[in-house]
């Protein structure tokens, strides 16, 4: 049998943990933040890999849903076609808030090497973005460095005060 | 240094051309050097009218009138073996010549040879559609519309295939830029924000050189980030890379960049 040797002592001789509701709050949003599965392009690849085990996004809570309607954070992975702009706009108005927005790669930053007729030059010409990677395509170490900066972000909002919601315009 | 000239329609000419360049031509054979070609064009000529016809590269490339496009991919199909059209597709000639070169590429399995029909559309003139013969040629069709604007008659489904259905232009026109038109440029925002949006969000950024290290808003110099909307005076501190706020968990706490070791000697 297990000796369970607890320390009914300490904390006062309470079993209870102080802590603010925005900490528990954020503590919470921040560790479980659900990307939306949205591989555009090669980025994409790189997204997929930072997901599978080698890079094992579940160690941040990270895990890709196929649906908006259960995802946090939108990792736009890839060229951002014009023809595909509205539906960007539409998968991120099904994301209910908070949410967030990491633009992966050159392409989705500023259209990168795709200065053409058919490139949004940008994503952040359709929906409010948090965070920029740089890279082309960025490593899964990128990514998962961005995720934590993200993840830095949230811990460091107000989470009780009532949510604005981020709109580009 | 050559003179200076505009740039900005590249795709109407190029900006320079050699006073004594001759465009490499590929050699033309005469199609009686191969017996199977000759073969095939004497049948063609049975029936329709031949304008030219030579081989190049091995393969037999025919010119007939457009409006026998489709007597002829039938007759390569039916009675010569051709049973594979492999591409199709289109060139703009407009500013030469004022017409589209159609080509068709075909393939023979039998024979192990591969033809191209050529025929020439006047600008507005439509060609006949060969999807009845080839399946391969209905997105191959569409394509060729939404790329040149060729239209193309008796096509079950013709409409856009690449471009979105509310485009406008055609983009692999000579006369198209690069970068697109004012409704390319401004196309996402028309449809999503509508034309008023267009003062807010503005014209799109394609200097690919632009920096702007005063702008905080969109891109901080990498190491020396500082919060959204702050007066950059380019003497910002650097900033350690931070895998963690303070007193995180206490794994990731261990990759702080000051308490790190880095290596440089690789053979260490």
């Amino acid at each position: 049998m297990a000796q369970h040797k607890v320390n009914y002592t300490q904390n006062a001789g309470l079993p209870v943990a102080l802590t603010t509701i925005d900490k528990v709050v954020n503590w919470g949003r921040s560790n479980s933040l659900w990307a939306l599965t949205y591989g555009l392009a090669c980025c994409g690849i790189e997204m997929m890999a930072s997901g599978a085990s080698r890079y094992d996004f579940d160690r941040y809570g990270t895990i890709f849903r196929a649906s908006p309607r259960q995802a946090d954070v939108m990792i736009v992975a890839g060229t951002l076609t014009k023809k595909h702009a509205e539906f960007i706009k539409r998968l991120y108005d099904q994301m209910t808030e908070p949410r967030w927005v990491i633009s992966m790669g050159s392409c989705a930053n500023t259209g990168g090497m795709f200065n053409t007729y058919a490139t949004v030059q940008g994503a952040d010409r359709i929906i409010p973005v948090d965070l920029y990677l740089p890279g082309c395509a960025p490593r899964p170490e990128t990514l998962q460095y961005g995720v934590m900066l993200l993840q830095k972000k949230i811990r460091a909002e107000k989470a009780i005060k009532s949510q604005k919601a981020k709109r580009l315009m | 240094m050559r003179a200076y000239t505009p740039k900005d329609d590249v795709q109407a000419k190029a900006y320079y051309t050699d006073r004594f360049y001759v465009a490499p031509q590929v050699p033309k054979q005469d199609v009686s050097s191969d017996e199977v070609f000759a073969t095939d064009l004497e049948a063609i000529k049975a029936k329709f009218e031949v304008l030219d016809a030579y081989i190049q590269v091995e393969q037999m490339v025919v010119i007939i009138n457009a409006k026998d496009n489709y007597g002829v991919l039938e007759l390569l199909r039916d009675e010569l073996e051709y049973t594979q059209l492999s591409e199709l597709s289109a060139i703009d000639w407009i500013a030469k010549s004022g017409e589209f070169e159609v080509f068709y590429q075909m393939l023979s399995m039998g024979k192990r040879k591969r033809v191209r029909i050529k025929c020439f559309v006047a600008k507005d003139e439509a060609i006949n559609s060969v999807e009845k013969l080839f399946r391969s040629a209905d997105w191959s069709e569409r394509e060729m519309y939404d790329m040149f604007g060729l239209h193309v008659n008796n096509h079950p489904f013709l409409k856009r295939i690449l471009m979105p259905y509310d485009w406008e232009g055609h983009p692999l026109l000579k006369t198209y830029p690069l970068e697109g038109d004012e409704f390319a440029a401004w196309y996402e925002v028309d449809k999503i924000y509508g034309k008023e949006a267009r003062d807010i969000i503005g014209p799109e950024i394609r200097d690919t050189a632009r920096v702007d290290r005063y702008d905080s808003e969109r891109f901080a110099r990498l190491g020396h980030e500082v919060p959204k909307g702050t007066k950059i005076t380019g003497n910002e501190p650097k900033t350690p890379l931070a895998y963690q706020e303070e007193g995180g968990v206490f794994m990731i706490d261990r990759f702080d960049e000051e308490k790190s070791v880095i290596i440089t000697d690789r053979d260490r």
